[in-house]
């Protein structure tokens, strides 16, 4: 299984703004045991809170990596906020966006939204408001050692922005 | 326009309560933000981040907290802050009280410096830059 929860990059914008797309398919395992079928309650498919999440989490991430053209290793430092409005279902797909409040040499924080869009009749709803820190590694973690390379923003990602259309690092 | 320090306090614990998942009760005066409230060292660049945005300022990296002086041998020996580590303390940190940890000057208590009221006076003093 691929770790990667977005699809498509359809709008990045340099230090600002970054819109990526996730459609919400039955066949994902993730969607399989969450939740299972008990007593007289069916199988309800949803795609997992903490998942969404992620998908922000690497929405975010490459904006903030490609702020600083990708010489940073840029990892997740912490949750700030994530409310939920509603759940996301197989069929409906979700739009992120993520927009940088500060950044700067030590890291940067975001805020973004999730709307949940339903190809049925067009309509959207917000599923989700999620804040972020991320940490650059190199510059926080003194006396540890990371790979030379930049680990983080490995071929998948390069893979996405390269496959949305844009250049990869 | 000038800002009170009841001001100023209020903002600082919206701040913290926000950045560190603190109950309001707990944000008092001399609560220490990593051994009361459980500040981790990524927090604090949440909070630097928070305050800027709360009150409209610019904080420099290092500023409000030292980045390199704890790292750099001729301010520290065995463990201990030096006589020149602290001359440079109290000038980088003059919005800390510093009488306390320059009894033990052990570097494991130096973040114990760090409580409501250094962020509400580190606060005070930027504003009044400005």
């Amino acid at each position: 299984m691929r770790w990667i929860w977005i699809d498509r990059i359809l709008e990045l914008e340099h230090a600002r703004r970054c819109v990526a797309i996730k459609n919400v398919s039955l066949a994902e395992e993730m969607v399989h045991d969450h939740f299972p079928a008990a007593g007289n309650r069916p199988a309800t498919p949803v795609m997992p809170n903490t998942l969404i999440i992620e998908g922000m989490a690497q929405t975010a991430g490459i904006l903030v990596g490609h702020a600083n053209d990708f010489r940073e290793k840029v990892i997740l430092a912490k949750i700030s906020r994530a409310t939920f409005h509603d759940v996301a279902r197989p069929g409906f797909c979700l739009r992120f966006e993520a927009l940088i409040d500060r950044i700067d040499s030590n890291g940067a924080s975001t805020s973004g939204s999730v709307t949940l869009l339903d190809p049925a009749d067009d309509k959207q709803s917000k599923l989700a408001d999620i804040e972020l820190l991320f940490s650059h590694i190199d510059k926080n973690m003194s006396g540890l050692a990371f790979p030379e390379h930049n680990f983080v923003f490995g071929q998948q990602f390069k893979d996405v922005l390269r496959q949305s259309g844009f250049d990869s690092p | 326009m000038t800002v009170t320090q009841e001001e100023v306090f209020d903002k600082v614990r919206d701040v913290l309560v926000d950045a560190l998942g603190a109950d309001e009760e707990e944000i008092v005066s001399d609560a220490k933000l990593v051994s009361d409230l459980g500040a981790e060292s990524i927090d604090f660049l949440d909070i630097v981040f928070r305050l800027e945005k709360a009150f409209g300022i610019k904080i420099e990296q290092g500023e409000m907290i030292p980045d390199n002086v704890l790292q750099d041998s001729q301010y520290i020996q065995d463990g201990k802050v030096t006589d020149t580590g602290m001359t440079e303390l109290r000038a980088r940190l003059p919005h800390a009280d510093l009488d306390e940890f320059d009894a033990s000057r052990d570097v494991e208590e130096f973040s114990d410096i760090f409580t409501v009221n250094t962020v509400v006076k580190f606060v005070q003093s930027k504003l009044g830059d400005q």
